[in-house]
């Protein structure tokens, strides 16, 4: 592999984030057209819905033909669990893996020797923009498993040459311990993560502006450009966004430069689309809708015109790094009513599972989400029903304590759940307002950052 | 014997209160007792009025969560050890109080303690036959307000 060729380290200039944009295109093309014949070939769902609207791969001569195909959504992946999307034999698949799904029942995404390939160099070209090198120590705390993100992020950083430190999620004394002691120059992992590492670092003595650090890669959930001058300058550190998602490679899809004008795309392997969520189709480039995303080269599991749900904006001007590939706005919302925190893909729908398990009753519910020191809460208000109702305050407790565990078993997250009085919880014209989110992600990024990416 | 209690859901905020008082206030309906019981989230005020059934009507139609509940009023005297007496008689006929809270009013040196228990009719059977008086509904307004 070119990024790791004997007696030199990986230069990014050598990735196809720089070729001319005419080569790129046709690049494309090429791929389009070989993963929408694999799809149809190997893809029984795929195969329907191409017959149905009577197109054919061949009918594919340039890329605008995109918008002939049809969308693939989380729910076609749900509908087909585990192994139905595959488009590669079983003994070709060397590796699985999931994600959260609605139903709790997770989606299954699979990786060919050749996408584990291509996910590595993606992540290579990822690390590169963000200016990590063979020298660096990187600290990997993202979660390894079944999550994307802890074995995504190890192998690209491997493959450029970093020392990765594999010390996963979770125990935050021994993190800092390791960060001081090993004399870490870099960490991937939640912004919101990072924050909390600042803060108990500050408890323990340790003043992190103050420690070799230089560089953190962080995503996996939405955050803003007041979080990341905080990081910078509470951490000492340069902070970069890096977007992906589980069914599409996992992170490495796009990333920031040093620059910070929106994060490139890798689109000589994930083609990017915006479009109007409501009509589904295509917007101009520089208008806000939808990021559809069409894996160019996977076999395992190709996805064509994936929905992310993501709210975004694509800009193609030239960014000062002279990377001639396209590149995204930060991620501002969602076009439906997934929420993530902590890195954790929540739907309302879960929760409402979980409080009428409780007591075969659903009340009106309203999730709320806040950012307290840098760490996401959730708090779920429950209005009293009169079957709920009890006249003594331990009873009252009782359930508020049975149903914060319901919702904290199916989650796995920790949550506060308050008892509301009837009809105090807002209706909006019949449709509940389920997720208030204060965490302030959405107004923050348009208003303190117009310029993230500037468009024509 | 036993008196209805009206209880209210309130959320733990300024100014909870002063609306269920208000309508009741304005259909002339008087409240005996009161109590207010708080926790960090929520409070569950707790009443008893001249007209319960009114009052849970009116309570009820303005959008407010009431449970009824059946309580024992008894009449104690208002000094040290007056209590202590009355516990004996539950604690040896093995009925748990679930609340309580107690009030007096200035006269006759008598206080008159509310009452939530598991089992009110046994718990009603053994005051009478210790000759404790449990107060009944009109007889705690006349105490109250005479």
């Amino acid at each position: 592999m070119s990024w790791d060729a004997p007696g030199g380290a990986f230069h990014p200039a050598s990735a196809p984030d720089y070729v001319p944009l005419a080569q790129m295109r046709q690049l494309q093309l090429e791929r389009l057209r070989a993963v929408v014949r694999r799809a149809y070939d190997r893809v029984e769902l795929f195969r329907r819905r191409l017959d149905e609207r009577h197109f054919s791969p061949e009918k594919l001569t340039a890329l605008t033909d995109i918008e002939h195909l049809p969308f693939t959504t989380k729910a076609d992946l749900r509908d087909t669990y585990p192994f139905g999307l595959f488009a590669s034999p079983i003994e070709d698949v060397v590796r699985v893996h999931a994600s959260s799904g609605t139903t709790g029942k997770p989606i299954v995404v699979a990786y060919t020797r050749q996408d584990l390939e291509v996910w590595t160099s993606v992540m290579v070209r990822a690390f590169a923009a963000c200016g990590l090198n063979r020298g660096d120590l990187l600290q990997n705390a993202y979660g390894y498993g079944l999550f994307t993100g802890g074995l995504g992020a190890h192998y690209g950083a491997e493959a450029l040459g970093a020392t990765v430190i594999p010390v996963s999620g979770g125990n935050t004394d021994r993190q800092i311990m390791v960060l001081k002691d090993f004399r870490v120059t870099a960490i991937c992992c939640t912004p919101s993560y990072f924050i909390h590492l600042i803060e108990r670092a500050a408890e323990l003595g340790v003043r992190m502006r103050d420690l070799p650090l230089r560089v953190g890669i962080f995503g996996a959930e939405p955050w803003t450009e007041s979080m990341r001058r905080h990081i910078e300058i509470e951490g000492g550190i340069q902070a970069f966004d890096i977007y992906g998602l589980s069914e599409i490679i996992g992170p490495g899809v796009g990333v920031e430069c040093p620059f910070h004008h929106g994060l490139h795309i890798f689109e000589d392997h994930f083609y990017p689309e915006v479009i109007d969520p409501e009509t589904g189709h295509a917007m101009p480039d520089g208008e806000e809708g939808e990021l559809v995303l069409t894996t160019l080269s996977k076999q395992a599991m190709p996805m064509i015109r994936y929905r992310t749900r993501d709210i975004t904006v694509l800009a193609t001007e030239p960014c000062p790094c002279g990377r001639t590939v396209r590149r995204m706005g930060r991620i501002a919302r969602r076009s439906d009513d997934m929420f993530i925190i902590r890195g954790v893909n929540v739907f309302p729908s879960q929760i409402e599972a979980a409080l009428l398990a409780v007591e075969g009753t659903l009340p009106h519910y309203q999730i709320l989400l806040t950012r307290h020191k840098g760490l996401d809460a959730m708090e779920v208000q429950v209005e009293v029903t009169p079957e709920l109702f009890s006249d003594k305050i331990g009873a009252l407790e009782g359930l508020r304590q049975r149903l914060a565990y319901a919702v904290e078993h199916i989650l796995g997250l920790k949550v506060e759940i308050t008892l509301a009085a009837p009809r105090s919880i807002r209706r909006s014209e019949g449709k509940a307002e389920r997720v208030i989110d204060r965490r302030n992600l959405t107004t923050e990024v348009l208003r303190e950052n117009p310029s993230t990416v500037s468009v024509p | 014997m036993k008196i209805h209690q009206l209880s209210l859901f309130l959320e733990n905020k300024p100014g909870q209160m002063i609306q269920p008082c208000r309508l009741l206030a304005e259909a002339g309906i008087g409240m005996h007792t009161l109590t207010l019981a708080d926790t960090q989230q929520f409070g569950l005020l707790r009443l008893i009025v001249t007209d319960w059934e009114e009052g849970r009507a009116i309570l009820e139609q303005a959008g407010y969560l009431v449970n009824v509940t059946e309580v024992v009023a008894v009449e104690v005297a208002d000094r040290p050890g007056g209590l202590v007496g009355l516990l004996d008689l539950f604690e040896a006929g093995g009925i748990n109080i679930e609340y309580m809270y107690a009030f007096t009013f200035g006269r006759e040196d008598k206080a008159v303690l509310v009452f939530r228990f598991d089992q009110p009719d046994a718990a009603i059977d053994r005051l009478r036959a210790a000759g404790i008086n449990v107060v009944n509904g009109v007889e705690l307004g006349t105490r109250i307000h005479a």
